[in-house]
């Protein structure tokens, strides 16, 4: 467990947290800090594939479950990159990447059960894979021919939610539901997991997230991938203590994780999960991790990160280090890894298929589903376009 | 937590037609609403031991338990942020933010989240739920306490917004808005909290999102609604002193508008003012001006004449009574357009 007493203030000669842009030497230095200086951090996979054991957060892996996270972790890999691809090529408006973090988002993903609930930001594409979505599914938002296109209560995941940090506070209403309905603390008990990003930290639903999941005991998990860069603003801007700690003015526990361990990953998700539907939630895991591509497609990474820090992070690489840990313990041979390949190829035809095939709606779809119930005012609006426009030749377009 | 208390008080049989004020009213119709249907859920500052600053809530969490009217932590975004999950999980919250000038920390979550689920998901998510709203000013209250922030909900799709005007309305709106599956923004005028009016219980309610003619006219149309109905009715009561005869229309409904009667009745008389409080800048009563002029352009006998706040802050409240549309003022409106 954690033992925040041990960070200490700053001393007088440590640079402010709201000084000027850190020197490039003073970024690397801290986040090899923060990284190694980790007592806390729970690691159970080295970077160089070395099983590690920790005293709180052991997990016994079979070599099949293990094939299985490496798999996993391919495939959305496989998914990021076809979907970056496409976006390069024009067929989606915008990509937002999860090179880097697989290792966090299998982890978590394949924590959680059927029943439980998870809460998106935008960036999850990795546990919607866990959540049964389709990598098409997750395309026609970024293509722009819908706003999200899976079914939240079948696969009880929560659509994306852009605005940063509003997803908090609706899981922490979810969470304070199941408890409500009394789903902790029994054989069908219930959690639910909510990510976001270091960044959003900062914002105030955030931190009223944390308020009203301790103070009503939801069976929440806060999921923080702490990808050190919100955009351009690296983590030092967010917080002068490092965020798992900040659980601890809340009153519950929070735990960093090696966010490129997957293993670590799944073992801390299990057990904050199995800690909720026992009725003790809730917890914050931060997963220190490190997003290797643009914050989206849109953003030019070079302009503000070193090219070292990248060459650091590479070393850390979530899934290397599972291959090599599958090689070493002759869990796995050439043609698993071939098999594997062979599938993430597959996904990535079928998913580009599905991506430049999905057709665009037709223009009734700006009036669909405003309202659950009927709204005469924009019924009238509706039907006035619709009739303009059918008044062209060939009608709706 | 503990479970739900149901100690209801046995008032078997409430008479049919009560004399009640806008704020017992109310607390009755919640009442009703969370016997109905035990999803229903009560949520906000003080709503619980305190009855809430109004009192609107009081009695509730004695009888229907801390599961049921919760007491929340102080941000109005968490009571917004926290109802959304509680609606997708199945409950119907009754959310109360204590005054208007507090919802702004809570629009993010309203105008982000609650108004645009339903057609993010195309209907797959449904977000039953009620923010109570107490606006307006005349209470001699300070700053950020009596304002009138309807038209930025009214002007964002996905909400609908309503706001009654007397006790019977009250009762029934309130229950309505709950029962309904889309997101209600309803506003609670303040001002009229305690003004008594008589509440049948049984009799069958209208529908919620309609607008409706309290008193018939043929000279000019007077629109308001919330708690400028009262200053419409009594402007009217003071006009048919002077031989004149007003039409008072009380709209209900901000969003969606119903316009169709206030048309009808601009039809007839060929004038209309508008009475609110709120600003007149890209507001509900601009709203109303622009589309009857294109509804009823040849009826008009006068263009559309707006009394209402100022295109300012909310004064201090000493200031309140010029800030605030009166009989004068509207009658004054009144004037300009017979004279057109």
């Amino acid at each position: 467990m954690s033992s925040p007493e041990k960070w200490t203030h700053p001393g007088p000669d440590s640079p402010p947290a709201t000084a000027a842009a850190p020197t490039a030497a003073q970024v690397i230095a801290g986040l090899r800090a923060t990284d190694e200086g980790g007592a806390d951090l729970v690691q159970l996979l080295t970077p160089e594939g070395e099983r590690v054991r920790h005293p709180d957060f052991d997990i016994d892996i079979t070599a099949d479950e293990l094939r299985g996270l490496y798999r996993d972790m391919v495939l959305v890999r496989r998914i990021d990159r076809e979907a970056n691809a496409l976006q390069r090529k024009g067929e989606l408006g915008l990509w937002v990447p999860l090179l880097g973090q697989e290792a966090a988002q299998i982890g978590a993903g394949r924590a959680l059960k059927p029943m439980d609930m998870a809460f998106p930001s935008y960036r999850e594409h990795g546990v919607a894979w866990c959540r049964g979505v389709q990598p098409g599914q997750i395309l026609s938002m970024f293509r722009g021919t819908d706003n999200g296109s899976w079914d939240p209560v079948e696969h009880r995941f929560h659509p994306y939610t852009i605005v940063i940090g509003n997803q908090v506070l609706n899981a922490a209403g979810y969470a304070m539901g199941q408890k409500f309905d009394g789903k902790v603390g029994d054989a069908d008990s219930e959690a639910t997991m909510v990510f976001f990003g270091d960044g959003a930290t900062s914002q105030g639903d955030v931190h009223e997230g944390f308020v009203w999941a301790a103070v009503y005991d939801a069976p929440l998990v806060f999921f923080c991938q702490n990808n050190q860069w919100a955009i351009s603003e690296p983590t030092e801007r967010q917080s002068r203590l490092p965020l798992y700690q900040r659980a601890r003015g809340y009153g519950f526990p929070g735990i960093r994780v090696d966010g490129n361990d997957v293993l670590a990953s799944l073992a801390v998700s299990r057990w904050a999960l199995e800690e909720c539907r026992q009725g003790n939630g809730p917890i914050l895991i931060e997963a220190f991790t490190y997003r290797m591509d643009a914050h989206t497609t849109s953003d030019d990474p070079s302009r503000y990160r070193l090219s070292d820090e990248l060459e650091l992070w590479k070393l850390k690489d979530p899934i290397e280090r599972v291959k090599v840990h599958l090689v070493k313990q002759q869990w796995a041979d050439q043609a698993f890894f071939d098999s594997v390949e062979a599938d993430a190829e597959e996904l990535a035809i079928g998913m580009r298929e599905y991506c430049v095939n999905l057709p665009t709606p037709p223009a009734s779809r700006i009036f669909s589903q405003v309202y659950a119930e009927a709204n005469p005012v924009l019924d009238a609006q509706r039907d006035e376009f619709l009739a303009y426009q059918a008044g062209f030749a060939g009608g709706e377009h | 937590m503990a479970a739900p208390t149901v100690d209801r008080p046995t008032s078997a049989a409430p008479a049919a037609k009560q004399t009640l004020t806008i704020a017992k009213a109310i607390n009755t119709g919640l009442r009703a609403a969370m016997e109905a249907d035990p999803k229903v859920l009560v949520m906000g500052e003080d709503v619980g031991k305190l009855g809430g600053v109004f009192r609107i809530t009081d009695g509730l969490q004695k009888d229907f338990g801390e599961q049921r009217v919760l007491d929340t932590p102080l941000a109005e975004s968490g009571i917004i942020g926290t109802a959304v999950g509680l609606a997708i999980r199945g409950y119907r919250p009754v959310c109360e933010i204590q005054f208007e000038g507090f919802i702004f920390p809570g629009f993010d979550q309203i105008v982000s989240q609650v108004a645009k689920l339903h057609f993010r998901t195309q209907g797959r998510i449904k977000l039953p739920m009620v923010i109570r709203v107490p606006f307006g000013g005349g209470i001699g209250a300070v700053e950020h306490h009596s304002e009138s922030p309807e038209s930025y909900f009214a002007h964002t799709a996905g909400l609908k917004v309503v706001s009654c005007s007397n006790p019977a309305d009250a009762y029934w709106m309130i229950q309505q808005a709950i029962r309904c599956d889309d997101p209600v923004l309803f506003f609670e005028p303040k001002r009229r909290y305690y003004e008594k009016g008589e509440v049948d219980t049984t009799a069958a309610p209208g529908p919620l999102f309609a607008s409706r003619v309290l008193r018939t006219g043929a000279d000019a149309t007077l629109v308001a609604y919330g708690p400028m109905v009262r200053t419409a009715l009594d402007a009217a009561a003071a006009a048919e002193e002077e031989g004149r005869s007003l039409e008072v229309v009380d709209l209900r409904t901000l969003s969606p508008l119903d316009l169709a009667p206030v048309y009808e009745s601009v039809r007839r008389t060929g004038r209309l003012v508008v009475v609110t409080e709120a600003p007149s800048e890209s507001s509900i009563s601009s709203e109303i001006a622009a589309k009857v002029q294109q509804e009823c352009f040849y009826s008009l006998e006068a263009p559309v004449l707006r009394v209402t706040g100022f295109d300012t802050p909310y004064p201090p409240s000493k200031l309140e009574e010029e800030f605030l549309p009166d009989l004068d003022r509207v009658l004054h409106a009144v004037d300009r357009s017979l004279a057109w």
